[in-house]
């Protein structure tokens, strides 16, 4: 599908195979790629992180308030950008924890309680930075950013992690079976409940990291970051076939999904749509995915 | 050949049906008249789901014809096929729990007036329904209050709603207890003096030869036999369904439990209000201990609270001399299993391969310590040798998913997920419900040789005649309690049977004193 489109857009848009161009698309789909391993995680143990995003925001903001030039702790320190890039990933994998200790053990639902502590963290982020973005982030962070090769490299380097941990570790054979049939799973004897806050604590842990890239991406903190990018977290997860009813999944599929949104949305820009287009062309896009999911569950059911 | 064609009733002629070229079902002849219930058996896999789902409109047939009352019978699907009179009661319960009865029996034509549903209407022609079914309850009832039993007669009351004359009946009697069992089929008796045609797939071979008047028997999609019952007996039917001589269903017992043997489980005053109250028992080394009772005695339950599915407030339980307690997970670990009774809810992962699953409980023998890393050799080597001590059909592929095999080699590598944990008590719970002759006589045999290695086996079962052929000690429980324990030399039906009904006698006695 990522092919066809691929080749389709090519013939119809100029400029889309230029150097440049495509860079351009790699850097957006690499963090992408990052935040969308931890939703993925998530939606194999039949649950979905709709705070993702809000995580992203979050430890963007705490990152760069610590080491903004303009009055953070460790303003002008030689080594503010590692600092950073510690506990952008530290502060994510808490929220992480809050969120799975929530759906694990309190026994909520996991629409519920990512939804509430999404609106929280937007909530607290914003109120925390007066809405303003953060700025003045030292030249050794923002360099980060820069660099587009090294940015893939770490998304592929954190998929392969994650398609070994699938594939190849206890942990991942428990995420599947809990996703699946969580009855089954327990009598089994899978510790269900840690494996299912585990989840969610790696997702706080991956959108942590990918809030590095962004953070220095844009070279500036901002407490809306990734607001409109839920949609093409979860988007890329379905149409990379990982199933909204948990226990199927599988890393290429997603990083197929992750490629597929985009590319869709640099064509869909290049052809000088409006912002409003591209987001009702994605809609469509997305839904035919979860209608293919909701099918293809129905068939197996029968 | 003309002459002999029925006036009334089905017949079917040279039908056949094959999924992906694979016949499923050859070309066959059958014929039920209105007024005569006919069996149906065959193992599982030999087609009569099939058949059934052809003649209720669920698929159609490549090739043959069928006729009802003469007519030619074509149906495009079940909505069709109910609207010509032939109704269909699956196995599984099919009522929406969260409706009343009356909603569930009119709930594609409800009566209406200007698009609005006339409730009282509604209620009083389903209270008519379910007088011709026996259950005396409010239409208004919701679903979910009833037992298993009384939702399988509403089932039957919705297919009466539709004035079937021809009634398909896919195993209704599965999850109904004895006393429950015994009512529907004397229900299915009037449904059928009322001259409907009824037709009755089972795995029951005594209940077919109680209450049918013939009995076809499918075999590999072909049919193998058609004959009027009193024309056969019971091993003659096995015989055809298996398609070879079998000498005994149950293989042989000495029981060679010693006294001295050490206990490896026992289970102090174990209780929890409205459930179990104060059990004792106790396990010994190489026994199977078969628990029997009726539905509702609280057995399943047990067993989860065994395992730390369930909670329980007083009691102990012993595994090997040291307390029982945590999660499913330390008790897994400590060497107690247990094989659910509902395999598809909480036995199998369905869309998992056979390694997924028969190393779902030991995987942790099969990591590195630190890292959880899987040994894919070790692992291999371990589900190959299992799954031949299993006995799993030897054509599945490791990497099939769970749900294409049937419901013998499901079990089968349930029972090798535990044996790979290398369990000293594994609890069973109806292990060998629908699954076919052959692979209840494997189950069976895994059983003993499980025991024999010097483990516990707790087989509880609804089947009393399956408890008596595997067991050699039997408790009986009746509402939560033990009420009669047996040995293998002192096994008495009558006796059993009574020990199961002790607490209920007890209950209307003390209410007939106040």
């Amino acid at each position: 599908m990522c092919v066809t489109l691929f080749v389709v857009s090519a013939g119809v848009t100029p400029g889309l195979m230029s150097r440049g161009n495509l860079v351009n698309v790699l850097s957006v789909a690499a963090p992408l790629l990052i935040v969308a391993l931890g939703q993925m995680l998530v939606m194999i143990s039949g649950g979905i992180d709709l705070s993702i995003t809000a995580t992203l925001a979050m430890a963007s903001v705490c990152g760069s308030w610590l080491i903004s030039d303009d009055g953070g702790w460790l303003a002008g320190a030689p080594w503010a950008a590692l600092a950073a890039c510690f506990i952008m990933p530290v502060v994510g994998a808490c929220i992480g924890l809050g969120n799975g200790v929530c759906v694990a053990y309190l026994r909520m639902p996991p629409f519920i309680a990512t939804l509430t502590s999404m609106m929280f963290l937007y909530g607290i982020a914003n109120w925390a930075t007066h809405s303003k973005n953060i700025g003045s982030l030292p030249e050794s962070f923002i360099w980060l950013g820069t660099r587009p090769f090294a940015i893939a490299a770490l998304a592929l380097v954190l998929a392969a992690a994650a398609a070994f941990f699938l594939a190849s570790t206890k942990y991942g054979r428990w995420l599947y079976a809990l996703g699946q049939r969580e009855q089954t799973a327990l009598v089994s004897g899978v510790p269900v409940r840690v494996v299912q806050c585990g989840a969610y604590f790696l997702a706080g842990f991956m959108a942590g990291t990918a809030a590095i890239i962004y953070t220095a991406q844009l070279e500036t903190g901002s407490p809306v970051l990734g607001k409109n990018l839920l949609l093409d977290v979860i988007g890329a997860v379905v149409i990379g076939g990982t199933s909204l009813f948990g226990g199927k999944g599988k890393v290429s599929w997603t990083l197929g999904g992750v490629l597929f949104i985009a590319l869709l949305d640099n064509v869909l820009n290049l052809q000088n749509l409006s912002h409003f287009a591209v987001g009702m062309c994605k809609g469509v896009m997305i839904l035919f995915a979860a209608l293919l999911d909701s099918l293809r569950h129905r068939w197996s059911v029968e | 050949m003309t002459a002999r064609t029925p006036k009334t009733g089905l017949e079917i002629r040279k039908v056949s049906k094959a999924f992906n070229r694979v016949p499923v079902l050859h070309p066959l002849d059958l014929c039920i008249e209105p007024g005569r219930i006919l069996g149906l058996l065959g193992q599982n896999g030999a087609g009569k789901s099939t058949l059934m789902n052809i003649l209720g409109g669920n698929l159609q047939p490549d090739t043959g014809e069928m006729r009802l009352h003469g007519a030619p019978y074509t149906p495009q699907s079940s909505r069709e096929a109910r609207r010509l009179g032939v109704g269909m009661v699956h196995q599984e319960l099919n009522l929406f729990s969260n409706l009343t009865i009356s909603e569930n029996l009119f709930l594609i034509n409800p009566p209406t007036k200007l698009g609005l549903i006339r409730r009282k209407q509604m209620n009083r022609a389903a209270e008519l329904l379910l007088k011709q079914v026996g259950l005396a309850l409010d239409p208004a009832t919701l679903v979910s209050q009833l037992s298993a039993g009384q939702q399988q007669l509403v089932e039957l009351a919705r297919v009466l709603a539709d004035d079937a004359q021809i009634v398909l009946l896919d195993e209704p009697t599965t999850s109904l207890s004895d006393g429950e069992t015994a009512h529907f089929m004397q229900l299915i008796r009037r449904l059928a003096q009322e001259s409907r045609a009824i037709i009755w797939i089972s795995h029951a071979i005594d209940d077919v030869l109680n209450h049918c008047d013939r009995v076809a028997v499918l075999r590999d999609g072909a049919l193998v036999a058609d004959e009027p019952t009193r024309a056969i007996t019971a091993q003659g039917l096995v015989q055809k369904m298996i398609g070879r001589p079998v000498t005994q269903l149950y293989p042989a017992r000495n029981s060679t439990v010693k006294a001295q043997a050490k206990v490896i489980l026992r289970v102090d005053n174990l209780s929890q209000p409205q459930i179990i109250a104060d059990i004792n028992l106790e396990l010994r080394a190489g026994e199977v201990l078969g628990i029997f009772g009726l539905m509702g005695a609280g057995r399943s339950e047990f067993a989860r609270i065994l395992m730390g599915l369930d909670r329980h407030v007083s009691g102990t339980i012993w595994l090997n001399q040291r307390i029982l307690r945590g999660s499913p997970r330390r008790r897994s670990q400590q060497g107690l299993g247990l094989v659910t009774e509902n395999r598809r809810i909480d036995g199998i992962l369905p869309e998992s391969s056979v390694t997924e699953n028969m190393s779902l409980v030991a995987i942790d023998r099969f990591v590195t310590a630190i890292g959880g890393w899987i040994y894919p050799q070790r692992l291999r080597l371990a589900i190959e040798s299992m799954r031949e001590s299993v006995q799993l059909q030897s054509r599945l592929s490791n990497s099939q998913a769970l749900k294409t095999l049937s419901g013998g080699n499901q079990q089968k590598t349930i029972l090798g997920k535990w044996f790979l944990n290398d369990p000293r008590v594994l609890i069973l719970d109806e292990p060998t419900r629908g699954i076919d002759v052959a692979a209840k006589h494997e189950v069976y045999q895994l059983i003993h040789h499980f025991a024999d290695r010097g483990n516990g086996a707790l087989v509880i079962s609804s089947d009393l005649d399956e408890l008596l052929g595997i067991c050699d000690r039997l408790l009986v429980m009746s509402l939560g309690r033990i009420t009669g324990e047996f040995l293998r030399s002192t096994f008495d039906r009558e006796r059993i049977l009574t020990a199961a009904f002790a607490q209920h006698l007890r209950l209307s006695r003390g209410a007939q004193k106040q």
